[in-house]
């Protein structure tokens, strides 16, 4: 701590007659502290009052601590094991969980309230004040600090030898480099990942895909009534899970009228794959914004709602985007019903299913809005 | 040898002196206990997100012993009867194992979540006081920055978090991290693969985000949190301006005893409603919403609160995807990636550009009241508004359902009101600053108006003011405002009595009825 303009208050501390007070005193003058007010909160000791204060925060404590052994009780004794059966709200397991909180959360509540209820209702009433010593070094000490900075590099002399300067620099960058490309490790070739779902023959031995039911089963037009939708996977091994996370998809069953309507609005290269059959559409359910799966069909109005950021879809329309970020139609399935009577997709999906990225292959000239 | 006898209250002093040996800790431990610290409510908020910090490594660390980052698949077997047979992750099956098979599990993983919340909550509002009272400005620009990173870590960690468990919820929103990291301009498809090992959502991410979320980032936070604090322990705290307070001084009260008995209490008490919370407020119950299918979502997807302004900003955005025959650049990137990295930035640097706009260099260890600097109160009123619109519109759809509004509307309103009403906030606040102003010059000049209407003798009706100092001939006072308080009630300026004190029983009849009068109730 600096020495300053109090110097003149010093005291010797070698002075018999000196109060622990007195001492105390001096160590603030030395941190640079003056008191401001500093009085016991109860002038007079022993009052009723200070008495009363006292109990209430002894009986805090106690609380705290009887909450607390409340908590390791129940811990240890409650029945709290799930009973594998539909329960009633009167069920003792399922107030485990709330007689932990609740004890635990008192006994620290009344700690907490009884150490505050100590420091402002106890303590003494203090106002002190502390200089601050901010705003930088003296001059003085700046300039010691700089000759030794220049000293030192002066010790180095990268000045005067250039050329261990350009070879240190060129032993250090690379070892930079060196550091980090161990994270090489991670870049992995995204391939036709994106561009290509469980739907394309390769996963079948060249054989078409079927479609097939979340449980396995595999779909055939009955499956669906009129108006109604189902969601479709490949049917490969695996189909169904995370594996093929971007082949999900939504089978439709449309109206006739609605049927009719979007053979009007097919988009060429859909009417060339020949991509609906029958009344039956298939949809990539992976919405083209950020690719959560867009799976809420409001059929009168035959719009696809994804619920994630309200994209919607005109189904009779291509899927074509009609409110909401997404900015592209939701790729079709070309799909069609084999002699065995089950649906199966003639060729993978023509575009890349969900959302965008920088080297997406173009879309047809017809499709762009 | 003679035994020597213990002597207990030499002890403490012969311990004291051993350390002191070694250490030499006298000065340093005298210099903290003796050190002063302004006293105000909003003081406590940043305490807040490190009592969360820290229950959140307690739970956390309990949480981590039960868990299992891994998404090999496995037929759940557990004693949950909806979910049995159900494939699922192993991650998602030891979470379920956690919270229905270990003793208290629910419990600590409901604290580890709530105090999540809390912890990101008390950054903002830790963020809103230090930034509408200037608490930023020289010589703490650095502090902020680093504050600013730390929310943002927070925020990344606990998304990762939200991410671990991976039910339904959490992979809709790893689903939407994919299509941002995808929308990144040149690199977005192979940065994808790298993140998830290959096409989503693979069977690393969970593995990667686990090491991310219990090892790396509160590392990271960890060394932070230690700067962030021991920088306003270097620099001493601001102090708000009143009698006596200067740009040079501290004054408060000594960290020991006072501030460090209120800092413990405070704690328990954070600790406490958290505790409380979590046995009585249910949060996150993944059974609910089954393993994390790519094929399944539903309506009413909302992710944490702190990230739903991210998901709003997603939401409102247009259909605006750019193609050319050589790229393409999804529209998710303006709101996800560019905006997200704008507000990194931008409340990094407001402390410079506040410097540079009021070509202030001065120093500055006083608080400004938020009236006294309209325009950055405005800025700020103006940011908030952005952020509240974008909560909104992220759970737009619970709004169109639960108010029956057309759910179009909602999106319609997001889309204006982003850009139309945080201007109106600015304007709004500005005003309120500079009409707070007005009146506390007023108060200062003509005194408390004090709700006692008078009647001349011809029948002029006035109301009494009670003048702050004595007035000159006119009835005003010539008082200086210099950024305190002014005192705008009577009762602030001893008008009435203090209520008497006690609870079961009048204390005013007590026999040492004036000694026993507290001190310090009817301070300041």
């Amino acid at each position: 701590m600096s020495e300053n303009k109090k110097d003149s208050e010093r005291v010797d501390l070698n002075d018999p007659k000196l109060t622990r007070f007195d001492i105390y005193k001096e160590a603030l003058r030395k941190d640079d502290i003056e008191i401001l007010h500093y009085e016991p909160r109860f002038p007079t000791p022993g009052t009723k009052e200070e008495k009363r204060m006292e109990r209430i925060v002894a009986m805090m404590f106690v609380l705290a601590g009887l909450f607390a052994l409340g908590f390791v009780a129940v811990m240890a004794f409650w029945p709290w094991e799930y009973p594998g059966e539909v329960t009633g709200w009167d069920a003792w397991f399922k107030w485990q969980t709330p007689m932990l909180g609740i004890t635990l959360g008192l006994s620290l509540a009344f700690f907490g309230i009884g150490i505050l209820t100590w420091a402002k209702k106890l303590l003494p009433v203090e106002e002190f004040v502390q200089d601050r010593h901010d705003g930088g070094s003296s001059m003085e000490d700046r300039k010691l600090a700089e000759a030794t900075i220049y000293n030192m590099t002066e010790d180095i002399g990268l000045k005067r030898r250039p050329l261990l300067k350009k070879a240190f620099l060129f032993g250090a960058a690379p070892l930079g480099l060196a550091a980090v490309a161990p994270l090489g490790g991670l870049i992995k070739d995204p391939g036709d990942s994106l561009t290509k779902t469980g739907f394309h023959p390769d996963h079948n031995d060249g054989q078409p895909v079927r479609l097939m039911n979340m449980d396995g089963s595999q779909l055939r037009p009955d499956m669906v009534s009129v108006g109604g939708q189902v969601t479709a996977f490949p049917a490969i091994p695996g189909g169904a899970t995370n594996k093929y996370a971007n082949s999900s998809t939504l089978l439709i069953h449309l109206r006739d009228d609605d049927a009719a309507e979007l053979r009007e609005n097919l988009y060429p290269m859909y009417r060339d794959a020949d991509a609906v059959w029958g009344n039956f559409v298939a949809y990539s359910k992976i919405c083209t914004h950020v690719g959560c799966p867009a799976s809420l069909y409001e059929q009168h109005t035959h719009r696809l709602l994804c619920p994630c950021h309200q994209s919607q879809f005109n189904v009779v329309d291509n899927a074509a985007p009609v409110f909401g970020p997404a900015a592209r139609h939701l790729p079709m399935l070309p799909i069609s019903v084999d002699e065995e009577g089950y649906f199966y997709a003639t060729q993978d999906y023509l575009i890349p299913v969900g959302p965008a990225y920088w080297n997406r292959p173009s879309l047809p000239e017809e499709v762009e809005e | 040898m003679k035994r020597r006898k213990f002597d207990a209250a030499a002890a403490p002093q012969k311990v004291g002196g051993a350390l002191d040996d070694r250490f030499k800790l006298a000065t340093p431990t005298r210099n903290v206990m003796n050190k002063v610290f302004p006293d105000h409510w909003s003081f406590l908020l940043g305490e807040i997100a490190l009592f969360s910090f820290i229950i959140l490594l307690l739970t956390g660390t309990f949480v981590a012993i039960f868990f299992e980052p891994s998404m090999a698949h496995v037929a759940y077997d557990g004693v949950y009867t909806p979910l049995r047979g159900v494939e699922m992750s192993k991650a998602y099956e030891s979470t379920l194992n956690l919270s229905f098979e270990v003793r208290g599990g629910l419990i600590m993983r409901q604290m580890h979540h709530w105090s999540a919340l809390l912890f990101v909550a008390a950054i903002i509002v830790h963020m809103c006081r230090v930034f509408f009272t200037g608490a930023f400005r020289k010589p703490r620009e650095l502090n902020w920055v680093i504050g600013v990173l730390l929310f943002w870590i927070a925020f990344i960690e606990g998304f990762i978090g939200y991410s671990l468990p991976d039910d339904a919820l959490s992979g809709t929103g790893l689903r939407i991290a994919e299509g941002m990291i995808q929308s990144v301009p040149l690199i977005g498809s192979w940065a994808s693969a790298a993140v998830f090992g290959g096409p989503f959502p693979g069977d690393q991410i969970i593995t990667r985000f686990y090491i991310a979320h219990v090892f790396i980032l509160p590392l990271i936070m960890l060394a932070l949190i230690a700067i962030h604090v021991g920088l306003v322990f270097a620099q001493k705290h601001t102090q708000w301006p009143g009698p006596g307070r200067t740009e040079h001084n501290v004054v408060g009260y000594r960290m020991f005893p006072n501030y460090a008995a209120k800092q413990g209490g405070f704690f328990m008490l954070v600790f406490a409603v958290t505790a409380l919370m979590s046995g009585i407020f249910q949060i996150n119950p993944v059974w609910l919403l089954g393993p994390y299918e790519a094929a399944v979502v539903s309506s009413g997807t909302q992710p944490d609160f702190y990230v739903m302004f991210m998901e709003g900003l997603i939401r409102v955005f247009p259909a605006w995807e750019f193609r050319t025959d050589f790229f393409v650049l999804p529209g998710i990137f303006w709101p996800g990636v560019a905006a997200m990295g704008v507000f990194m930035l931008l409340p990094m640097a407001y402390p410079w550009l506040e410097r540079w706009m009021k070509k202030d260099r001065a120093h500055h260890n006083l608080l400004d009241r938020p009236r006294d600097v309209p325009v950055r109160t405005g800025l700020g009123a103006m940011a908030a508004t952005f952020w509240v619109i974008g909560v909104v519109s992220g759970a737009n759809d619970v709004f169109a359902e639960r108010f029956d509004i057309s759910l179009n509307a909602m999106t319609w309103a997001g889309r204006i009101g982003i850009i139309v009403l945080p201007v109106a906030a600015y304007f709004i606040a500005h005003r309120i600053c500079l009409g707070l102003q007005q009146h506390d010059r007023e108060v200062l000049a003509h005194g408390i108006e004090t709700g006692i209407m008078m009647r001349d003798p011809d029948g002029r009706f006035y109301e009494l003011h009670q003048p702050l100092a004595e007035p000159d001939e006119h009835g005003h006072t010539d008082l200086e405002y210099n950024g305190w308080v002014v005192p705008k009630r009577m009762n602030r300026v001893g008008a009435l009595e203090a209520r008497p004190k006690g609870f079961f029983k009048s204390l005013e009849e007590d026999d040492d009825s004036d000694s026993s009068r507290q001190i310090g109730s009817g301070k300041k």
